[in-house]
């Protein structure tokens, strides 16, 4: 049977997909939770993460041979850490130029949908002008190896690597919404901007914020997906379609639901390249997106902010 | 006063020919109770009036009867002129209206950006059959049809009063105009039974004293029954044939203005005597 | 922001009087105006800039904004600027200007015989015209504008008239293309029957519409924002299916080319004037058709639909059903597209179907202004003559791979300064103008159902 080939193997490298997918779902989970919009540019923000990180690997990493111990570890950590802030800028700049005038004017659904699809295409084709259209493989900042085995499979440094920053940041964020102000501030606005805004909370900073937290996520998952995949102007698009799947999957506004998608898609889109072509998984994973959206709309966990996290 | 402590009366005693039977509905939000076991009907022709304090469930019936909520106990039933009585309870709001019912909203819902023609004529093509296909090749069909909604829409214009009104934006209307476009729209859709949720709110006493007029001309010219929210008690002592009362979501008097006047459970609600 | 700096001044209470009155102005409204202006202007600079590449990149950077050449983008930014700043107290003026203008105008236009002599000398135009173009102007007025503008006009119904975002646009022109294909008999997978290309047009329209209504029925009954990415899920699930398929040819594109029309003995191989001739008839009826749509019934339930749901179906509209419509109108549309294009190209591979072409399209219509049959026309002429024409001519301002970066540059700056477009429609703009005083909306993009 095709689907016994390869399982375990297609399950780790597809749970290793989903921490990704999940990271950047809760970009699209956050930002929906404040403002009930679809940010179609978060794929940027991915993007401009992953081209952060490799143009400081490129930097850093000297031509022709493979850092190892703490120094590959401090690499991948700077790096992530750039990515990170590389995202978070790129996703201030998105809310101040794409959303915020048009919150100043109460514009209408369609008019942010609009602008924020504008900016995607912008970004990602800036990208291509300005940093070429092929693409890149980041510099090997450690040696890739088989850690240990699970029934066979062997999983891999890099795997490992991805899962567990995943988790770091993952958990990271459940401290901030659930324990910090910054969290109290962002339940509040989802659950209801104008209280929230009549209690003295500040809309537009935690819009910004929340924009920014994402956007961390978002760029650091560019920098970890780039490792193992390379970095291309476009690589947003895909990534982005599938975590929002992910978000919708775990039900949109819903923090720990976009973790809970992130890793079912990666899986779901995985397991079966057992039986098909490689070349499948995305109209795999597209599909699912379609019929998550016919069946379950709300996802398997319910929308809502805050109340899960 | 807690629930078991309410008075309940069969508002449906007496109703020979129903238009609308409201049978044991009960709507809960979560844990909140909204309509509590009301049973109530409507006598073809009459202006029955739905009061009670706020909170007490009247327009959540409402938006029952027209398929907005969809109650989890009892029936809801209209009877159509000479027609097969139909059950409202799984239609859609489009449907129900079909069937024969059309609703005014407490809040006013009108097409801004439309005139005041486009807003009745909306309502009166909601019944014309050509499609998309036959506008676009303007074929005989279509522009008979269309001919005969536009002679219906002024019609319905004149008889509101809005005539010389037509072409103006409905967001550039007063407010008693706007109440009295939003019937004229709802007429459009030739209803059995038109459901008007406080059509005087907010008017000022000329403009209320036309809309009990037109309210009462809608049931004397056209024959239509009439189910109407409302606060004004004026407006409802001199238009209503008969007044349910609800509180807490369940009937708790029902008779003609006088009896209703009269009767102890409703003075102690409205009182609010524990 | 007023308040912002008289907090700020309150700060810096100690500054000596001339310093807090430069943080003022440093902070104002007007200044903030101009810091905005002065990066639009440094933006600009970036976007039509050089390129760089992923070894140096800031190179492209560094030839774009340490260049003299920033300084003529200063200055447009400063012009901006001035605009912006000083239309509040010009622009009064001039509308009554303008008004006093227009309003004879309007009173002759609107005069029948003298519209319908304009619509027969733009006809006239468009008939005699291309005769006299070159073989180059003539294959872009086909290709490129006569196909996206019949684009434009069809997605125009969806998110103009119904006020729907439809991101997967192209996929149905896919289909449209690929069932031409299939019953010529020019993919790998062979049909039971073969058809000319003409006899397409029905079987194009016809797939195209019902995968606008099966993908559609289930989605328009959601959110319209997930109408939005499932049609963006769906465009990339057709692009996929056909890179993918061997029956379809996989990258490569069709086996052999696909037939062109034949018209009795007149074979139209790849001459350009009788497919204009073609797309001009097709053209005029849509645009009467869609015209007359869109003041029927059908059209002021789209209306309707999109300013209030609630009221719509109270009034007695079947708000879905109104919608499907509006996606199959739209779907079918791209759809009839797609045989046009496949038959006169002959030959094509997925590589047209790509998603950055449904925004294209979207750019089109929203340029010119959503609802507006005019306005549609006119911005999807426009934006398709201008890339072609840097091309054909030779220009290096415009790098045609540097098409999607103008795209979304326009997207953004439309929707902050004129999201009703350049030539609005008159509903679509009152809509806008009520949305934005907080009256009704002007899409159908809020939950269905919303209770009253």
């Amino acid at each position: 049977m095709c689907f016994t080939q390869n399982f375990w193997s297609l399950l780790i490298s597809g749970l290793a997909n989903g921490f990704v997918y999940a990271l950047i779902a809760l970009g699209y989970t956050l930002v929906y939770g404040v403002l009930q919009l679809i940010n179609f540019a978060h794929s940027e923000v991915f993007m401009s993460g992953g081209f952060a990180g490799l143009f400081l690997m490129d930097h850093l990493v000297g031509k022709g041979h493979v850092p190892s111990g703490l120094t590959s570890v401090g690499l991948v950590l700077a790096g992530t850490i750039v990515a990170a802030l590389a995202g978070g800028l790129v996703a201030y700049i998105l809310e101040r130029v794409a959303y915020r005038p048009l919150r100043r004017r109460h514009a209408p659904q369609l008019a942010y949908l609009i602008s924020a699809i504008g900016m995607s295409f912008f970004l990602f084709s800036l990208a291509g002008k300005e940093f070429g259209r092929d693409s890149a493989s980041v510099p090997q900042t450690f040696t890739n190896g088989t850690v240990f085995h699970v029934f066979g499979a062997g999983v891999q440094t890099y795997y490992l690597l991805v899962a567990g920053a995943a988790i770091i940041m993952l958990v990271g964020l459940d401290r901030l919404i659930g324990a910090t102000r910054l969290g109290q501030g962002i339940r509040a606005v989802a659950q209801d901007a104008d209280t929230a805004s009549l209690m003295g909370v500040n809309i537009d900073r935690i819009i910004a914020l929340t924009f920014i937290v994402g956007g961390l996520l978002g760029g650091a998952a560019g920098f970890l997906f780039g490792i193992g995949n390379g970095v291309v102007y476009t690589m947003g698009f895909t990534p982005g379609i599938k975590a929002f799947t992910a978000a919708v999957l775990g039900g949109i506004g819903n923090v720990r639901g976009a973790v809970l998608g992130g890793l079912l898609l990666g899986v779901c889109e995985n397991v079966p390249i057992g039986c098909v072509d490689t070349s499948w998984r995305d109209v795999i994973a597209f599909g699912i997106l379609v019929l998550v959206l016919l069946v379950r709309p709300t996802g398997i966990l319910g929308e809502r902010l805050g109340r899960s996290a | 006063m807690t629930e078991t402590q309410v008075p309940r009366v069969d508002a449906a005693a007496g109703v020979t020919d129903p238009v609308l039977d409201v049978d044991h509905v009960t709507l809960r939000f979560g844990g909140v109770t909204s309509i509590n076991d009301l049973t109530l009907a409507q006598q073809r022709g009459e202006i029955l009036a739905v009061i009670g304090p706020n909170g007490a469930g009247k327009t959540s019936l409402f938006n029952c009867i027209t398929g907005v909520y969809r109650p989890q106990a009892g029936s809801i039933t209209l009877h159509p002129e000479g027609g097969k009585p139909r059950s409202l309870l799984r239609a859609k709001p489009s449907k129900v209206n079909r069937l024969g019912i059309a609703r005014t909203f407490q809040n006013i819902r009108l097409f801004n950006a439309l005139s005041a023609y486009e807003n009745v004529k909306i309502g009166v093509e909601s019944r014309d059959r050509a499609g998309p296909v036959s506008a676009m090749l303007g074929l005989p069909n279509y522009r008979r049809e269309e001919r005969a909604s536009d002679a219906r829409t002024r019609e319905l214009l004149d008889f509101v009063g809005l005539r010389d009104k037509a072409n103006e934006l409905a967001a550039s209307l007063s407010y008693g105009s706007l109440r009295r476009l939003e019937i004229a729209r709802a007429l459009g859709t030739s209803p059995q039974l038109l459901l008007l949720d406080e059509p005087a709110a907010g008017t000022n006493p000329s403009e209320k004293n036309e809309l009990t007029a037109l309210i009462r001309k809608v049931s004397v010219e056209m024959g239509v029954s009439v189910l109407l929210i409302e606060h004004d008690m004026r407006l409802v002592m001199s238009l209503a044939t008969r007044i349910v009362v609800l509180n807490f979501g369940s009937a708790i008097a029902a008779g003609t203005p006088a009896e209703v006047q009269a009767d102890e459970a409703v003075i102690a609600a409205y009182l609010g005597s524990a | 922001m007023s308040a912002d700096a008289l907090g700020a001044v309150g700060g810096r209470a100690r500054l000596p009087g001339g310093l807090t009155r430069a943080y003022a102005i440093a902070t104002g409204t007007d200044a903030k105006r101009l810091y905005s202006s002065l990066v639009l202007g440094l933006v600009l600079a970036l976007m039509t800039g050089p390129a760089g590449s992923v070894t140096a990149p800031t190179s492209g950077i560094h030839h774009a904004l340490l260049a003299p050449r920033v300084f003529g983008f200063l200055a447009f930014g400063l012009v901006v600027w001035l605009l912006l700043t000083f239309s509040g107290r010009v622009g009064p003026r001039l509308r009554g200007v303008r008004q006093r203008v227009a309003a004879p105008a309007r009173a002759v236009t609107a005069h029948r015989t003298v519209r319908w002599s304009w619509y027969a000398v733009l006809l006239a135009a468009l008939i005699l015209v291309p005769r006299l173009l070159t073989g180059a102007y003539q294959q872009l007025l086909v290709d490129q504008i006569g196909i996206y503008v019949l684009l434009a006009l069809g997605l125009n119904i969806v998110i103009g008239f119904a006020g729907l975002l439809d991101l997967g646009y192209i996929a149905f022109f896919a289909v449209g293309a690929y069932t031409t294909a299939y019953f010529t008999g020019s993919l790998p997978a062979k049909p039971p029957f073969e058809v000319t290309p003409f006899l397409c047009f029905p079987l194009g329209v016809l797939f195209a519409m019902l995968a606008g209504v099966i993908l559609g029925a289930p989605t328009l009954r959601l959110r319209g924002d997930y109408l939005a990415i499932v049609t963006l899920g769906f465009g990339e699930i057709i692009y996929d299916v056909a890179n993918n398929l061997k029956q379809t040819g996989g990258p490569q594109g069709v086996a052999k080319t696909v037939p062109h029309f034949v018209f009795g003995d007149y074979h139209w191989k790849l001459a350009n004037l009788p497919y204009w001739y073609l797309l001009l008839g097709i053209l005029v009826a849509v645009v009467i058709g869609v015209s007359r749509l869109e003041n029927s019934r059908t059209g002021r339930a789209w209306t309707a639909i999109r300013e209030d749901e609630v009221a719509a179906e109270a009034s007695g509209i079947p708000a879905l059903r109104y919608k499907v419509m509006a996606f199959a109108f739209g779907a079918s549309t791209s759809g009839f597209a797609g045989v046009l294009f496949a038959s006169k190209n002959g030959f094509f591979d997925p590589g047209v179907f790509t998603e950055q072409i449904s925004i294209l399209i979207l750019v089109l219509v929203i340029f010119g202004g959503m609802g507006s049959i005019w306005g549609t026309i006119v911005g999807a002429a426009v934006l398709q003559f201008l890339p072609g024409y840097f091309r054909i001519s030779g220009s290096s301002v415009f790098q045609p791979q540097d098409i999607y970066i103008y795209v979304g540059f326009l997207l953004i700056i439309m929707m902050i300064f004129r999201p009703q477009g350049l030539i609005p429609s008159r509903r679509r703009a009152r809509e806008i103008g009520m949305a934005e005083a907080g009256i009704g909306s002007a899409d159908a993009l809020a939950a269905p159902g919303s209770a009253p």
